[in-house]
């Protein structure tokens, strides 16, 4: 997968509430299939399913105990997806005060000119 | 007085975001300063960042093409195709980048009163997923909420590693 292709995996496995939900569980250590759906309303084939997803965007993996299976977070993706919107919220922020600048910058100039017209 | 330099992110609806800032100018000179390359070379883009590339077909129809130069010499690009424009009120156009993912629509209104200008930027993501992560994130907030809330997300896989000698003990 190329970065645009991360992406959007990262961004569809997070846009759901109960995936949001297994990660949070997640980010407190490790958990087996059978724990992860305890607190969940759902079947464990749905929780499985849910769980396919979180893994096939590099979310999750499976820790080394082949008994359990447990899922552990992976927080790389997420740290793409921070710096993603790192990048927006800096954008606009820097953009806006250079702009301010800019702007007083026109409003002088305009204001000598009118003078020197008169 | 500080407020009006604040930005301002509201979500209307389910697959829009809505940035909102004050510039203390007449709006003429805010629609030029978004629709004249020599000007929005002077501003667009973070802070360390230069707009090197800066290409505007001003027309319905035309289209345009940014590459911003990051401080280590990382270029990010952006294009995208514009909709309608009426100066100096209104501007809709197309938007992606060259590196993230999805196209949204951007409508730009500038209402103007006693010289100063009200900048309404409505975002329309492609999906209500992309703009919920936006938001669940948390750009609401100034960002920092939804980054603290992902630093502690972040921060808490660490703590399934073998618990860190204790600092100072």
């Amino acid at each position: 997968m190329n970065q645009t292709q991360r992406l959007d995996a990262t961004f569809a496995a997070l846009a759901d509430p109960t995936r949001r939900a297994i990660l949070a569980r997640l980010a407190a250590g490790e958990a087996s299939v059978m724990e992860l759906a305890e607190p969940f309303a759902i079947s464990q084939p749905a929780i499985s399913k849910h769980l396919q997803v979180l893994e096939r965007a590099g979310l999750i993996s499976r820790g080394r105990d082949a008994q359990r299976r447990p899922r552990r977070l992976e927080a790389r993706p997420l740290a793409d997806i921070a710096g993603w919107l790192e990048d927006y919220r800096k954008f606009w922020e820097g953009s806006f005060e250079r702009l301010d600048e800019l702007l007083d910058e026109m409003k002088a100039s305009e204001k000598k000119q009118k003078r020197k017209k008169k | 007085m500080k407020n009006t330099g604040t930005l301002t992110v509201t979500t209307p609806t389910e697959r829009e975001i809505v940035l909102t800032r004050v510039f203390h100018a007449p709006r003429r000179m805010v629609f030029d300063a978004f629709t004249k390359p020599e000007l929005l070379k002077r501003w667009f883009g973070p802070r360390g960042w230069k707009l090197v590339v800066c290409e505007i077909d001003l027309r319905v129809g035309g289209t345009f093409r940014f590459v911003l130069r990051g401080p280590d010499g990382r270029d990010m690009g952006m294009r995208g195709v514009y909709r309608e424009i009426t100066p100096p009120e209104r501007s809709v156009h197309m938007e992606s980048f060259d590196d993230y993912p999805g196209e949204s629509q951007v409508t730009t209104v500038l209402v103007e009163q006693g010289g100063r200008t009200t900048m309404t930027a409505t975002v329309l993501y492609p999906s209500r997923e992309v703009r919920d992560i936006v938001i669940s994130t948390g750009m609401e907030h100034g960002a920092a909420e939804s980054y603290d809330k992902l630093a502690e997300l972040l921060e808490s896989t660490d703590s399934r590693l073998p618990a860190k000698e204790a600092a100072g003990s």
